[in-house]
C-alpha cells in the first residue's frame, strides 16, 4: 500500500499496470480499433462479442473522439479525444466489483484514503440497440469508470450477460498523479507531458471538427457508409458491415459539432445509425446461431 | 418463560433476512424496504401464518448493499386448518361428484354426506414456521418489484435466469438463530454476511436477530437507514455551523446520500470565491445534481463557497485527500459554468437569436426563429389590443423575440433545466428591462400543476402567446395527443394557457374546432380538482361558440350553484321529461283552435316573460340573473306536466303543446345544453 503511494506512475504507466492486472485475470489484452470511434463500447472486441454464448475476456484501450466536447485545448477538462481503458468480462464474473476496485489499488488509489462509490447509472445506447444496468464509480466525487451489466446488444439479450468497464484514463491520472489540468499530465517519466503530446491536436482538431469539416463531405460519407453497410450485411460480412455503422455515427457525430443536425432530424439520424449497427449485428447473430446452438445446448438467440 | 436463547422461546422465534447485492441504488431503497415487508406478509399469510400472527413490528432496513428484514416473535409453527367444502347434491349427475373429487383430492369414501348433499372436509395440519419460511424467501425474492432489474454471471446463459436489482450475492436466513435453508439461483442461505466493502476484511457469522446489527456495525455498517440519514443531516449541518455557515437543508440529499453510503461521512469544503459570480442557480443545480453535495448559505442569506459532501469511509487522514478531490471536482464543473457565463455574456442575446434559424422547431412547423417570429406577433397583439392587460407591446415583442435564445447559449446547453432562468440573467446583463428579463425567464411557467402562475403582463402576454403558437401549430399539422401519447407536451401546455387565462382574468377567444374541444377536456380534467362537474362544462360547451374561457367558467359556477337548488334539480327533471317527449314525436305548426288550459297559459306567458330576462342575463354575462330567469320556469312547467296532456287526439292541442314544449327546451338551451347534464 505504501509503495503505490509513493509514486504516482505516469500515464503510460498506469495503462501498463491495467494491462499487466487484466492480463493476469485471464482477459487478452487487444490494441485498440483502428477507426474513429466515440467510446471503446464500440470496438467489435465488446459490441459483437458480446454476442452469443462463447465466453470472453478481454482489456483494451481505445482512442476516443467526441467532436462536441473539444475546447480548443484551452479547457483544463475536457478533450475532442480521449483514451478510455475497456475490460469486457463475459459470462460476468461473479466477483467483478472487487476484481475492479483490485485494479484501482494497483494504480495507485487507496480505499481507505479516497472514497469509492458505486452510484446508479444505467447505461443505454440506442445507436447499438444496447442496454445495461450499472454504475458509475465515483472517486472522491469524480467518476473514474462506469460499471454496467450489458442487458441487450443489436437488440439482442445478451446470454450470458457480459460485465464492461469503462475507465476515463486521463481523468483517472490527473486523480492520481493530482494534477489540475489534463495537459499538466506525465505522459511518461522522461518528462514528456500529456500536454507535449495532445494539445496542438486538440487545437486544431477542435477548429476542424467545429469550422473546417466540409459538411457537404460529411453527409455524402453519412449516406456512403449507410450504403455500404447495407451492401455488407448483404453479403454475408456482418464485421465489415459492422465498421461503416461505425463510420456513419462518427460521421453524425462530426455533423453534430458542425451544427447542422437540428434536434429533429437529430432522431432521425440516430435512427439511421441504429439501423446500421442493429442490422450488423443480426446478422452476425445469423451467421453463427446454428453454431453456437449446437455447441451450447439450451441456448437460443 | 424468560429463558429466550437466540431468540427462541417454546412457541415463537425471532427471524432475519439479510438479502445482500451489490449497491442497490439509492432512490430504490425506500420502495424497496415496503415492498420487502409486504411480500414478506403475503407469503406467510398465504402459507397459513394467522395474520395476526405476524408481529406489527417487522423491522426493515437497507444499505446500497443489503436489504434486511426482522420479525420478532415469529410463530414456529403455523395452525391447523379444518375446513369443510360443500360439494354436489348426492342425486346430481356423476360427472359433478368426479370434478369435486378431483378438486378436493380425496376419494369418494372419505366424503361425509347431510341431507342429501355431499361434504368434503379438509385438514391441513400445522407447518414449520422454517419450511414456510424456506419456501417463502425464493418466492418473495423471484415476485420481488424491482423498477428495473438485471441478470448476470454464468447462470444468464438463460434468459429466464434470476432476476435481481443489481447481482445477489448471498442470503442471510435466520429462525431462533437457525438457518432456514433455501436455495434460490445457486445462492444459499446462511449466517455469514460481509462488512463496509472497505472498514472490513472477511466474512461476518451472525448468531441471529439480536447480533446482526451490532456485529455490522462493529464492521463499520449502519445498517437502519434512518439512523444513517440523521448521520448525514446533523452532520451536514453541524459541518456547516462550525463553519459559520447555514445548510441549505435537502432531505432529498440526505436520503440519497444515506443511501449511498454504509457510514456516512459528512465532510464540508471550500471553492474558490471567484465562481460565486456563476448564478447561485447554477452552483446549486451543480452541486446538488452532479456531485449530491449540499450547500451552505453564509449569516446574509447569500450562497456561500462551501460544501458538503458524504463520504462513505473514515478515511486515515480525517478526509483531507477526500474533501481535496472533491473540490477538484467541483472547481472542474465550476469552471466550466464559468466558461459558458462568461462566453454567452461575449454575443448579446440577439445576435445569438440568429442561430435560432439552424435548429428545427418541427419539419411542418419550420425553425424556431420562425416560430419565435409568431411568437413574437402574437405576443405583441396580445397587448396591443389589450387583451392582456398592461403589457407595454414593444416590450413583450422583444421578450419574445428572445425568450427562447438562451437555448443556443453554453449554458442551456449544459444544463437544459436552466433554459429561461439563464435567459433572464443574459437579458438583464444585458441592460433590458426588467419587464423584459422577466419575461424570458418565466415564459414557460406554469410548468406543472404547482407551478405559480406569471402575472406580469409582459410575460403573461409571452407565456400565453408561446404556448398558444405551440398548440396551434401542432393542431394545425394534425399531431394531437392520442392516449397516453403527447410527445410535444401539448396537454401541458393547454392547461398552462388555461391556467394563464383564468388566474389573470384574460378575455378571449383561445381558440375554435379541434382546438377548443381539445381546450374543453383540459379544462374538466383541471376544473375537477377545483370540484366543478364535468357535464356542465361540456353542457355548456355543446351550445357552441364559447371560446371564451373565463366567461365560459363563470356561466358554469352560475349553472354549478343552480343545478344544486331545489328548482334547479326540478327543472333539470322537467327539462329531461320535455326532451323525451320532442325526441319520439314530431309534428306540423297548426293554429290554435282552442282556449288554453290554465296551466298551458301560465307556462306561455312564464317562457315570455323567461325567455328575454335569460337572454338579457347571458349578454351581460350576469348568469346569476340568467340562472334565475330560467328557475322562474320550474312552477310552470311541473305544473304543465301535472294538468295537461301533451299527446292529445285533438291534432291542434297536440301541435302547439309540443310547440310549446320547444320553447321551454330552446329557453334552457339559452343556458347550457341541459341534456349534457347528469342526475
Amino acid at each position: 500500500m505504501a509503495e503505490n503511494q509513493q509514486t504516482p506512475p505516469s500515464f503510460q504507466d498506469m495503462i501498463l499496470r491495467l494491462h499487466a492486472y487484466w492480463s493476469a485475470q485471464g482477459c487478452v489484452i487487444l490494441q485498440p480499433y483502428d477507426m474513429r470511434v466515440g467510446a471503446g463500447t464500440f470496438h467489435t472486441a465488446t459490441t459483437l462479442r458480446s454476442l452469443g454464448p462463447e465466453s470472453w475476456n478481454a482489456a483494451y484501450v481505445q482512442p476516443s473522439r467526441r467532436p462536441t466536447d473539444g475546447r480548443y485545448g484551452e479547457n483544463p477538462n475536457r478533450l475532442q479525444h480521449y483514451y478510455q481503458y475497456q475490460v469486457i468480462m463475459k459470462p460476468s464474473p461473479a466477483h467483478f466489483q472487487e476484481l475492479y476496485l483490485g485494479s484501482l489499488f494497483a494504480i495507485g488509489i487507496d480505499p481507505l484514503l479516497h472514497d469509492i462509490r458505486f452510484v446508479e447509472d444505467d447505461w443505454e445506447s440506442p445507436t447499438l440497440g444496447a442496454w445495461g444496468l450499472g454504475w458509475e464509480v465515483w472517486c472522491d466525487g469524480m467518476e473514474v469508470s462506469q460499471f454496467t451489466y450489458f442487458q441487450q446488444m443489436g437488440g439482442f439479450d445478451c446470454k450470458p450477460v457480459a460485465g464492461e468497464l469503462t475507465y476515463g484514463l486521463e481523468r483517472l491520472a490527473m486523480y492520481i498523479q493530482g494534477v489540475d489540468s489534463i495537459y499538466d499530465l506525465r505522459f511518461n517519466d522522461a518528462g514528456v507531458s500529456y500536454g507535449d503530446v495532445f494539445l496542438e491536436n486538440e487545437r486544431q482538431m477542435s477548429k476542424w471538427n467545429f469550422e473546417v469539416a466540409d459538411t457537404d463531405t460529411l453527409f455524402k460519407g453519412f449516406q456512403a457508409a449507410e450504403a455500404e453497410c447495407r451492401r455488407a450485411i448483404e453479403a454475408d460480412v456482418p464485421i465489415a458491415a459492422y465498421e461503416q455503422a461505425i463510420e456513419a455515427s462518427h460521421l453524425f457525430n462530426l455533423l453534430q459539432a458542425r451544427g447542422v443536425i437540428s434536434v429533429q432530424e437529430r432522431a432521425s439520424y440516430m435512427g439511421r445509425v441504429r439501423d446500421c449497427a442493429r442490422g450488423a449485428c443480426e446478422a452476425y447473430m445469423a451467421k453463427f446461431k446454428d453454431e453456437w446452438t449446437a455447441k451450447f445446448p439450451g441456448w437460443t438467440a | 418463560m424468560d429463558c429466550k436463547v437466540s431468540g427462541v422461546d417454546g412457541m415463537s422465534a425471532h427471524f432475519l433476512l439479510e438479502l445482500r447485492s451489490e449497491e442497490i441504488p439509492a432512490r430504490m431503497q425506500a420502495q424497496a424496504r415496503a415492498d420487502l415487508e409486504r411480500l414478506f406478509r403475503k407469503e406467510l399469510e398465504s402459507a397459513g401464518l394467522r395474520p395476526g400472527a405476524i408481529p406489527d413490528a417487522v423491522k426493515v432496513w437497507s444499505t446500497p448493499r443489503r436489504l434486511a428484514l426482522i420479525a420478532r416473535d415469529l410463530p414456529l409453527a403455523t395452525e391447523a386448518v379444518r375446513e369443510e367444502l360443500k360439494g354436489p347434491r348426492t342425486s346430481a349427475p356423476p360427472q359433478a361428484l368426479e370434478g369435486f373429487l378431483r378438486k378436493t383430492g380425496l376419494s369418494a369414501d372419505q366424503l361425509t354426506e347431510r341431507d342429501g348433499v355431499w361434504f368434503a372436509v379438509l385438514e391441513r395440519p400445522g407447518r414449520a414456521t422454517a419450511d414456510v419460511l424456506a419456501e417463502a424467501i425464493p418466492a418473495l425474492i423471484r415476485a420481488f418489484p424491482w423498477p428495473k432489474s438485471q441478470r448476470w454471471g454464468a447462470a444468464s446463459l438463460s434468459s429466464e435466469s434470476l432476476r435481481w436489482v443489481r447481482p445477489l450475492s448471498g442470503i442471510i436466513a435466520l429462525l431462533g438463530g437457525e438457518v432456514v435453508p433455501c436455495d434460490i439461483g445457486g445462492i444459499v442461505s446462511g449466517r455469514e454476511t460481509v462488512g463496509h466493502r472497505f472498514h472490513h476484511q472477511g466474512t461476518i457469522t451472525i448468531d441471529g436477530v439480536d447480533d446482526y446489527a451490532a456485529k455490522l456495525r462493529a464492521a463499520h455498517v449502519i445498517v437502519d437507514h434512518a439512523e444513517r440519514e440523521a448521520i448525514v443531516r446533523d452532520g451536514a449541518r453541524r459541518a456547516a455551523s462550525e463553519a459559520g455557515l447555514v445548510l441549505v437543508d435537502d432531505e432529498g440529499l440526505v436520503i440519497e446520500n444515506a443511501g449511498l453510503t454504509e457510514w456516512p461521512v459528512p465532510l464540508l469544503g471550500r471553492f474558490d470565491e471567484a465562481f460565486l459570480a456563476v448564478p447561485p442557480e447554477v452552483i446549486q443545480l451543480t452541486a446538488r445534481v452532479n456531485q449530491k453535495y449540499f450547500i451552505c448559505r453564509d449569516a446574509a442569506g447569500k450562497l456561500a463557497n462551501a460544501f458538503v459532501c458524504t463520504a462513505n469511509i473514515a478515511a486515515r487522514d480525517e478526509g483531507a485527500a477526500i474533501i481535496t478531490g472533491n473540490r477538484k471536482v467541483l472547481a472542474a464543473r465550476l469552471s466550466d459554468a464559468r466558461f459558458f457565463w462568461d462566453q454567452d455574456q461575449k454575443t448579446p442575446l440577439a445576435e445569438q437569436a440568429k442561430k435560432l434559424g439552424r435548429i428545427t422547431f418541427h419539419d411542418k412547423l419550420g425553425s424556431l426563429a420562425e416560430k419565435v417570429a409568431r411568437v413574437a406577433d402574437l405576443a405583441e397583439w396580445l397587448a396591443q389590443e389589450g387583451l392582456v392587460p398592461g403589457a407595454d407591446p414593444a416590450e413583450a415583442r422583444l421578450a419574445a423575440q428572445l425568450c427562447k435564445t438562451d437555448l443556443v447559449t453554453e449554458m442551456v446547453g449544459e444544463f437544459p433545466e436552466l433554459q429561461g432562468l439563464m435567459g433572464g440573467y443574459y437579458a438583464r446583463v444585458e441592460g433590458l428591462p426588467d419587464a423584459v428579463a422577466d419575461a424570458i425567464r418565466d415564459h414557460y411557467k406554469p410548468v406543472g400543476q404547482g407551478d405559480d402562475v406569471p402575472r406580469a403582463p409582459v410575460t403573461v402576454a409571452v407565456a400565453l402567446a408561446d404556448k398558444l403558437d405551440t398548440l396551434r401549430g401542432f393542431f394545425a399539422i394534425d399531431e394531437k395527443p392520442t392516449g397516453s401519447k403527447d410527445p410535444f407536451a401539448l396537454r401541458r401546455a393547454a392547461l398552462g394557457v388555461i391556467r394563464l387565462i383564468t388566474d389573470n382574468g384574460l378575455r378571449l377567444a383561445v381558440a375554435e374546432g379541434d382546438l377548443l374541444a381539445f381546450f374543453a377536456d383540459r379544462l374538466k380534467v383541471q376544473q375537477r380538482e377545483a370540484g366543478v362537474r364535468h357535464d356542465l362544462i361540456d353542457a355548456v360547451f355543446a351550445l357552441g361558440g364559447e371560446d371564451d374561457l373565463v366567461r365560459l367558467l363563470a356561466r358554469v359556477h352560475a349553472l354549478q350553484a343552480f343545478v344544486g337548488t331545489e328548482d334547479g334539480v326540478n327543472l333539470l327533471a322537467g327539462y329531461k321529461r320535455a326532451a323525451n317527449i320532442l325526441k319520439k314525436e314530431t309534428w306540423q305548426p297548426l293554429p290554435q283552435t282552442y282556449t288554453a288550459e290554465p296551466d298551458e297559459a301560465l307556462l306561455g306567458a312564464a317562457l315570455a316573460e323567461a325567455a328575454p330576462k335569460v337572454e338579457a342575463g347571458i349578454a351581460s354575462e350576469d348568469f346569476t340573473a340568467a340562472m334565475a330567469a330560467l328557475a322562474s320556469l320550474r312552477a310552470p312547467i311541473d305544473a304543465f306536466f301535472e294538468t295537461v296532456t301533451v299527446n292529445d287526439a285533438d291534432a291542434s292541442k297536440r301541435a302547439n303543446r309540443l310547440a310549446l314544449l320547444d320553447l321551454f327546451r330552446a329557453a334552457v338551451h339559452k343556458v347550457a345544453d341541459f341534456s349534457r347534464i347528469e342526475g
